[in-house]
């Protein structure tokens, strides 16, 4: 395939965005490509949900572009809209309609009618299996079953792209896994590229490629195994009420640590026996010592110097 | 593959403008009835007031030909209607703080069928209501000889619609339905008293003191006047010297104004550009 027959699904060019005094995107750029399953990750107040309403055209853009399918949501507001399935965070149900009609309702927004809409709608929600469900009352459903009407309406129209803001929010385990199954479904049978925006680490890890956001910019990009793998063989962390003291000993042996608070970590090879070297020269003033494959959130730290989950306010 | 997916780039979903609008009025109606409490809350309040103020008032208001239970009657229809614009556009508050509203936005149909969604579906609700409660009043009461249903039902179809239109003006700002009560009190609950729907407007002499010809001309210069007014001519009555009511031509000239003018205000608040819808 060649390149101009496939642009990319989406194309964030050098956006910034602020709410008066407070920057929540910098000079953002990203490109994703299509069929992919794209999670952007970062804790609140990262610029996430600014950029999912800026691609979703409900804020206007303040500088940059950015492309959908290579058209422009700065000047092609329409077509874009027309690419796009957007399913909201907050619910867009209304509760005093059936599945049925609330699906009814979307097909109307979207241009869908007679024997199209017909099979769209068996289509949807069997995908989903909410078709015993079509004539309940959507306040009646339970969180998941909610969350999969949404989905069913997101994608009612076969958008290229589809875009998920928090879609695991307030669901339990099953119903996440029953999400992601849909995900996956959705980006092998039709090929949509779906970009969702989340703050879990273990969800971030399931997509095909991740952007790691923080203070409004992307702090890194890529598959979320390479991003691990990059930060070297194994990571070392270690709580501590005596960070300094412990700091020096790794400085002996060669071991850079990154502190964060009362917490260590050193990245690089290492051995099962530092472990107990460790723990020999100082016992009980560790409080906690682990030695494993990096995380997303050992990503995040070292790309920021941050922690991911006490982290509030970007600078 | 590549020409499959070259077609499918191409396509972009457009939707249809007309059919947003009907589908978008249509779940207004639905909505509407499926709540029963709207349903009591829009059209019990002016049937008990109509029938306790006309009962209570029977002997000492009189009105050329009109006793008060039939001099109130357009009164309470345009209370009917106004309620339920009230209620039925409350609802864009609800519609925003949920994702209903936001989810109508990222779709590809123009800004411009939300709002004529709303003025249509609630318009359509407020005129039934207000069918209903004349049907019942006039089986009640009996069908004054002078009287044009088609004109009233006509009327009352433009007033359904220009003050739902009004409701979609004030609501689509707010951001919580206390500041839309605030408005319910001190413009639209005002702007029904003072349009000769619970008592006549009086004609200024020389007099009067300021208050009452400021009054007279606030009276006067308000469009819900006309529109009652005209139902009131439609129902039969017969013009009094000594109170001011307009014409029929001049009050469905006026209402027909008035219909245009709130249509067109919604319609600029809806289309505004807007950064934290």
């Amino acid at each position: 395939m060649q390149p101009s027959e496939s642009p990319l699904a989406l194309d964030v060019n050098r956006v910034d965005y602020s709410y008066g005094a407070y920057i929540a995107l910098q000079n953002l750029s990203l490109s994703i490509e299509s069929g992919q399953i794209f999670a952007l990750l970062g804790p609140n107040g990262s610029g996430k949900t600014t950029l999912f309403r800026l691609i979703g055209t409900l804020s206007p853009l303040q500088s940059g572009d950015i492309f959908v399918f290579g058209q422009s949501v700065r000047h092609q507001q329409g077509l874009v809209r027309g690419l796009l399935g957007v399913v909201f965070q907050a619910p867009s149900l209304d509760a005093k309609l059936t599945v049925l009609e609330n699906i009814q309702c979307q097909a109307a927004l979207y241009g869908l009618s007679g024997s199209t809409l017909r099979n769209r709608i068996a289509e949807v929600t069997k995908q989903m299996g909410i078709t015993d469900r079509l004539n309940s009352l959507t306040g009646q459903l339970s969180g998941g079953l909610k969350r999969r009407v949404e989905l069913a309406k997101g994608i009612l129209h076969r958008p290229r792209l589809l875009l998920l803001d928090e879609p695991s929010t307030g669901l339990d385990p099953a119903s996440r896994l029953d999400l992601w199954h849909a995900l996956t479904r959705l980006r092998d049978l039709s090929g949509t590229t779906i970009v969702l925006t989340t703050h879990l680490l273990d969800e971030a890890d399931k997509a095909d490629r991740i952007a790691i956001m923080h203070a409004g910019q992307t702090v890194a990009v890529g598959r979320p195994q390479v991003l691990r793998q990059e930060l070297g063989g194994q990571i070392l962390s270690i709580q501590t009420d005596a960070p300094e003291v412990v700091t020096q000993w790794l400085a002996d042996r060669q071991l850079e640590a990154q502190a964060i608070g009362n917490q260590l970590r050193v990245t690089g090879p290492m051995t099962v026996s530092i472990l107990e070297q460790l723990t020999a020269s100082f016992g009980t003033r560790l409080q906690s010592l682990t030695l494993g494959q990096p995380s997303l959130e050992d990503v995040f730290i070292a790309r920021t110097g941050h922690q991911f989950w006490s982290h509030h306010e970007p600078e | 593959m590549s020409n499959i997916l070259e077609t499918e780039l191409a396509t972009s979903s457009s939707g249809s403008p007309l059919g947003a609008t009907w589908m978008l009025a249509y779940r207004e109606w639905i909505r509407f009835f499926r709540q029963r409490n709207r349903v009591i809350g829009a059209l019990g309040q002016p049937i008990i007031f109509w029938l306790l103020f006309g009962t209570g008032m029977h002997s000492s208001f009189r009105s050329g030909n009109q006793d008060f239970m039939t001099y109130y009657l357009p009164g309470t229809l345009a209370l009917i209607v106004l309620f339920t614009a009230i209620f039925t556009t409350i609802s864009i508050i609800e519609d925003r703080r949920e994702g209903f509203l936001q989810n109508v936005l990222v779709a590809p149909v123009p800004r411009w069928t939300i709002a004529a969604g709303k003025i249509l579906g609630g318009g359509a609700i407020a005129w039934a209501q207000a069918i209903m409660f004349l049907l019942l009043a006039l089986i009640f009461q009996g069908v004054p000889s002078a009287s044009n249903l088609f004109g009233l039902l006509l009327l009352l179809a433009l007033t359904s619609l220009a003050l739902t239109a009004m409701g979609v003006f004030f609501a689509w700002p707010m951001e919580s339905t206390q500041g839309f009560h605030a408005i319910m009190n001190l413009v639209l609950m005002p702007l029904w008293l003072l349009s000769g729907a619970f008592f006549p407007i009086p004609l200024t002499t020389a007099s009067d003191s300021i208050g009452q010809w400021i009054m007279h001309w606030i009276m006067r210069l308000n469009p819900l006047s006309y529109s009652i007014a005209g139902l009131r001519h439609m129902l039969g009555a017969t013009p009094v010297a000594e109170f001011w009511m307009p014409g029929l031509g001049t009050s469905w000239l006026v209402s027909i104004i008035f219909f245009g003018a709130m249509v067109l205000a919604a319609w600029r608040m809806v289309v505004r550009p807007q950064p934290g819808v």
